[in-house]
């Protein structure tokens, strides 16, 4: 008997307690609580067989509490469904239990999100920074980290310094003017 | 039958031989003519910088083409992308070993001026670390574009008096 993918939902809302449920375009999430995203994952990977872990990500809605998300993307082969998974963490705990047990590739996933939001991975086995240096004070990703950069120093590894931003950022300015106004380019003329 | 053997003197067969010069100029000449590049190659302008060196543009003909990966034996840097900070300090320890004399050649947007990398991980120009004596525009450049910096760079190394330097340097000492 074929299992459906409206099957998996059921089952984990079953077993789970669910937050919200948001379906967009065809695309299902999952909200959960943090407190059970682990146990969530390993429903989803043993039981109902999304083996492979697309990505993993962090983000950061700034104003809101709480404030960061946890955002992991699944995949089941066998009936190629696709299925996100959602969870919340405030600042103040900045906390989320690692999945890297269960999916290897979340091990390089959780240290990237720790790089950029600061995010820890509680039970992760090498929770280093990935992209920035060691000794960078800052976590970039974030809202309230400008997009030009901080000063900081590790003598002998890496400085950095902030950028000229020379009327950028240079992005395109949704609206219902002409290309001419929409397209990314310095806006001190 | 007897042959008289000339006595040491002008000797026509030598004509056409010598060659009178400065030692500037002929250590300028030979430097370069036989530059040999350390490839930095830190982003896409790497590829072009490979496409440079390959059969259809072929930097052999400026005496280029020994891409050495060892700073012990080059002569220029060529700067090829994106230097990020984490890069950077590796980039300048790099040029540290490359024995004087040499030249850089920052190739593209992001080697001269951070390009459209405005942001916190770029290093806004390697010409905040190393002295830069080329700087070539594009996004990548394209091969012939390198291949002119290259030659402004010949131009330049044309023009150096580092013997004559030398000499001054010397006078001063002495005097």
């Amino acid at each position: 008997m074929a299992q459906k993918f409206s099957d998996d939902i059921a089952a984990i809302e079953k077993q789970f307690k669910v937050l919200g449920k948001t379906e967009f375009r065809g695309e299902t999430t999952l909200h959960v609580e943090l407190a059970a995203i682990k146990e969530v994952s390993r429903f989803c990977k043993d039981t109902l067989g999304y083996t492979y872990l697309i990505d993993l990500s962090g983000v950061d809605n700034f104003g809101e509490e709480p404030r960061f998300e946890v955002v992991y993307e699944l995949y089941q082969f066998e009936r190629g469904e696709h299925l996100r998974l959602k969870t919340s963490v405030s600042e103040d705990l900045l906390e989320v239990p690692t999945v890297s047990d269960l999916w290897a590739t979340a091990d390089w996933h959780e240290r990237e999100a720790y790089d950029m939001y600061g995010i820890k991975f509680a039970g992760h086995p090498d929770l280093r920074r990935i992209l920035m240096w060691d000794g960078y004070p800052y976590f970039p990703l974030r809202k309230d980290f400008p997009l030009a950069g901080k000063s900081s120093d590790v003598p002998e590894v890496a400085f950095s310094e902030p950028a000229p931003l020379a009327g950028g950022p240079f992005v395109t300015q949704p609206s219902t003017g002409t290309t001419q106004d929409r397209e990314p380019r310095s806006r001190e003329f | 039958m007897s042959t008289t053997v000339a006595p040491a003197a002008y000797d026509s067969k030598i004509e056409g031989n010598v060659i009178f010069t400065r030692l500037d100029a002929a250590m300028n000449w030979m430097r370069k003519n036989s530059l040999w590049p350390m490839p930095m190659g830190l982003a896409c302008c790497a590829i072009e910088l490979m496409a440079t060196a390959s059969s259809r543009f072929d930097i052999a003909r400026f005496g280029a083409e020994v891409m050495r990966f060892s700073p012990r034996q080059s002569d220029v840097m060529i700067v090829a992308g994106t230097v990020t900070y984490k890069m950077a300090l590796a980039v300048k320890r790099i040029w540290d070993q490359m024995p004087e004399p040499k030249w850089c050649i920052a190739m593209g947007a992001c080697a001269s001026s951070g390009g459209m990398y405005r942001s916190y991980a770029v290093l806004q120009g390697i010409d905040n670390l190393i002295p830069v004596d080329v700087y070539i525009s594009g996004c990548p450049p394209r091969p012939e574009a390198l291949i002119e910096g290259l030659m402004k760079l010949q131009a330049k190394i044309d023009g150096e008096q580092s013997f004559l330097a030398q000499k001054e340097g010397l006078k001063e000492l002495t005097a």
